[in-house]
């Protein structure tokens, strides 16, 4: 009979251990089936219409993959027919008439109908809701349902009200389901129209969605998505270097140039509607001074920063309204241009050995190299006088100080419109009662104040570059860069860049 | 003995009730406004004030604080701002990932740790000690994140054996009664489900134990020295007994007391570790649920888990000082 000292069993154990260890898993056996992304934050909540999440860019990706928008977009931020396949207002813009998609199914197979887009809205616009924007939807009322065609009174005329059907809290939620289950059964099952349904959900781990079959739009590539939710960038990186997942983003850019060029692996890294800029806070008396504003404008040298310390992926920018954006103007221009600032800073009798002080403030970690790029314009404008003392803050204290319009005189901060529209840029970055706000002039709400309720889109539209000239001609805002979004993937996908950053399964396909 | 131990419950109920008084004045203190962070830029100060009403935090800080009190006491923990659900559904469904993870980690350490230790002392006579105390000063010198980090990129990256991130393959079809994976894994003999919870600990584990292994080799080390002096192990080794024997028969035995005191003080700091190696691997326990409530300055949920982690030392600490009573007849007695 065979027999097993201690010792050799101990071996064999050891070995089996070891091999099981090498040969154990399955993380790395990809099926092209199966999609897995190494996303960048986690999932709190189903729910897209009330809560934090439902304001967090980010997320809509997975949203947009449960649910579907009242009106979708594409890449290039233009609106497309969603679960709405028409949609406008009257000629005299006091009523808005929508047109729903008719064969469209719930994920647990029940019809998709008008009262679900009227009851949605209703529900986003119940200021005792918690939808964090339910003033946008609260400006329509009375709605009628005729057929497939909704109409509703415009209680005040909102030019971007359709552009809200395809952004934050824009969403289309089950009026009988989840007045069946509630919130809290909601949360445990959610169910939608969109591409992907809810198979297995581990808050801080994974959401694992199949593909919906009775989908009325294309059919998805992959019959299973798994986001798996790895907010440490190392992670994300070593999560697609070892292919235990296909695709990740919001990496480093120096390690995205590092992936891209490895062998089995490509990327793409594409201008996003995200911007970086400096709010000025017109409280202390420096920042009045128009000529130390100006100042500190001309003397970044923002293409250099934007070469040098963010490899290339940034585009300066010289107003709110980026490349891309409705209101966009290629012909405002606020150049660097150190000789200019040292002479606007002498009129007010600054100067490098008698320079004006003030303090600025940063995230640190919480955009690409955020602390650096502030360090790097305050040693710019040092050579011109200006002495800037730089604060660390975290994100949660700037939203806190910015609504109570106590941030430092200037405080760098990132800025998100997936919807191009320069209400949601320059409009609520600018306007004083907006309470995202830090400049806050009367002179500037003269501008803006017409044009929220603008009916002309043309001239809404050129009025808004009016306001984005003046801004930089007074120098109430240093805008900075628009940020390009670095996604590495196995070279067997195609991913298809979005322009708002939304990294959708639906835009990632079989190469 | 009883009478000591519920004096303890008694004083540990009063400590948390001073926890719980100082987070919720604290979290309303510091800057961190969980409204301002969602509000919409266009919202009006009537669309503020009925978010803030929403979520009660409308009222005075003393009322509020009643009420949290008030709800507490009925085992309400509140809802989650972020989450939409019950505080306490929540901490009920992570707290034993992290219990789990903690628990191995621990198990691991003192295996470890305690190996090292007897071995160091074995092999005093051939020069092992300086070999040893360097090792082991580098192992208490790199604290557990920069181990999870270089665990990530060797056993994740250079040789991919282990599972990088969450706590069981995403493909699995698993559905657990209970949210102890591990155990109920083994209980209910699944062993494939059982062997792809415990590789995704083993990293996480590893990360949190090594630097407490090294603690532990220290202190063992220092006293199973010291022990190895006395008369009774010389006798003992008079009386012919090997080396190992009087180690581990004579020498530990006296020796495990002060390492035992530092293992529990040094656990609760392991519990507190959890939460950033729990980021990095992406484990779904409450260290890295309390991240995100504190990036979303999620007020009941942060309160629920100071509670929570609160709890777990005091109830750590106390465990502790009864193992020590019991392993020491002196204070048995006493």
């Amino acid at each position: 009979m065979f027999e097993l000292s201690r010792r050799e069993a101990l071996a064999l154990g050891g070995a089996s251990f070891l091999t099981s260890l090498m040969f154990g898993g399955s993380a790395l056996a990809q099926t092209s089936d199966k999609l897995t992304i190494a996303f960048n934050v986690n999932l709190p909540a189903f729910d897209p219409t009330v809560g934090p999440s439902s304001v967090n860019p980010t997320i809509q990706a997975i949203y947009r993959s449960i649910f579907d928008q009242y009106i979708g977009q594409n890449v290039d931020l233009s609106l497309a027919p969603g679960l709405l396949t028409k949609w406008g207002w009257n000629d005299d813009k006091t009523k808005v008439f929508m047109d729903v998609r008719e064969g469209v199914v719930w994920h647990d197979g029940s019809a998709f109908t008008p009262e679900d887009v009227v009851w949605s809205i209703q529900r986003a616009g119940d200021p005792k809701g918690g939808n964090p924007v339910a003033f946008v939807w609260a400006s329509l009322d009375n709605f009628k349902v005729e057929g497939s065609r909704i109409t509703a009174d415009c209680k005040n005329f909102d030019p971007t009200i359709f552009k809200w059907m395809a952004f934050l809290t824009g969403y289309v939620m089950p009026k009988a389901y989840y007045t069946k289950v509630g919130a809290d059964g909601f949360e445990k099952k959610p169910i939608g129209t969109g591409p992907y349904m809810v198979d297995e959900y581990q808050g801080n781990a994974f959401l694992r969605l199949k593909r919906n079959d009775k989908y009325w739009g294309p059919k998805p590539a992959f019959e299973t998505v798994i986001f798996k939710f790895v907010p440490d960038s190392t992670s994300r990186v070593a999560e697609i270097e070892s292919g235990s997942s296909d695709v990740t983003l919001e990496i480093p850019y120096e390690e995205y140039d590092r992936l891209r060029a490895k062998s089995g692996l490509a990327g793409v890294c594409k201008p996003i509607t995200d911007i970086g800029m400096i709010f000025i806070t017109n409280v202390e008396k420096e920042m009045l001074d128009q000529n130390v504003r100006l100042g500190a404008i001309h003397a970044i040298d923002k293409a250099a920063i934007a070469k040098r310390l963010l490899r290339g992926y940034a585009t300066p920018i010289d107003t709110l309204d980026a490349p891309g954006y409705e209101a966009y103007d290629p012909s405002i221009k606020t150049p660097y241009d150190p000789a200019l600032a040292k002479k606007l800073l002498a009129a007010s009798g600054y100067s490098p050995k008698k320079p004006v002080r003030f303090k600025i403030q940063t995230t640190r970690g919480f955009k690409p190299k955020d602390y650096e790029t502030i360090q790097a314009i305050v040693g710019m404008w040092r050579k011109v006088g200006i002495e800037a003392d730089i604060e660390v803050y975290e994100v949660a204290k700037h939203f806190e100080l910015r609504a109570a319009h106590k941030l430092a005189p200037m405080a760098f901060y990132n800025w998100g419109n997936a919807i191009g529209d320069p209400t949601t840029s320059t409009g609520f970055a600018m306007f004083s009662p907006s309470p995202h706000s830090a400049w806050k002039s009367k002179d500037l709400d003269a501008m803006i104040g017409p044009l929220w309720g603008e009916k002309d889109e043309a001239k809404r539209i050129a009025g808004w570059k009016a306001v984005d000239k003046y801004i930089a001609e007074k120098g109430y805002v240093i805008p900075l860069f628009q940020y390009s979004q670095p996604i590495v993937y196995k070279s067997s996908l195609k991913v298809t860049a979005n322009g708002t950053g939304a990294l959708q399964p639906t835009l990632v396909a079989k190469a | 003995m009883i009478a000591t131990i519920l004096r303890r419950l008694g004083m540990a109920a009063i400590t948390l009730a001073g926890v719980a008084v100082t987070i919720f004045v604290l979290l309303r203190v510091v800057p961190g406004d969980p409204i301002a962070m969602m509000i919409s830029p266009g919202a009006s100060k009537a669309d503020i004030a009925a978010l803030r009403a929403h979520y009660g935090l409308d009222a005075g800080m003393g009322q509020q604080f009643v009420v949290w009190a008030r709800d507490l006491f009925r085992g309400d923990f509140g809802v989650s701002i972020s989450m939409h659900r019950s505080v306490l559904e929540l901490l009920a469904e992570r707290l034993p990932a992290t219990l789990e993870l903690a628990v191995a980690a621990l198990t691991v350490a003192v295996l470890l740790g305690g190996a090292v230790a007897v071995f160091a002392v074995l092999m005093s006579d051939y020069g092992a000690a300086p070999i040893v105390d360097t090792v082991n000063g580098l192992f208490l010198a790199v604290p557990d994140f920069i181990w999870a980090l270089m665990l990530v990129l060797t056993f994740g990256v250079l040789a991919p054996i282990l599972p990088l991130s969450g706590r069981i393959d995403p493909t699995f079809d698993a559905h657990f009664v209970t949210p102890f994976y591990l155990i109920e894994s083994l209980v209910t003999l699944r062993l494939s489900i059982f062997w792809d919870v415990a590789r995704h600990m083993i990293m996480p584990t590893l990360a949190l134990a090594l630097p407490l292994a090294a603690v532990i080799t220290r202190v063992l080390k220092e006293s199973l020295r010291e022990a190895m002096m006395q008369d009774y192990v010389l006798l003992a080794r008079l009386k012919g007994k090997s080396q190992l024997r009087l180690v581990m028969q004579e020498a530990l035995r006296n020796a495990i007391a002060p390492t035992l005191a530092l293992t529990g003080v040094q656990f609760t700091f392991l519990i507190g570790g959890t939460v950033i190696v729990e980021r990095i691997f992406s484990y779904p326990g409450i260290g890295n649920m309390a991240i995100d409530a504190v990036i979303n300055r999620d007020l009941p949920l942060i309160q629920g888990l100071t509670l929570v982690f609160g709890a777990l030392f005091i109830l750590v600490n106390m465990g502790v000082d009864l193992l020590v009573t019991l392993a020491n007849p002196r204070l048995r007695h006493g």
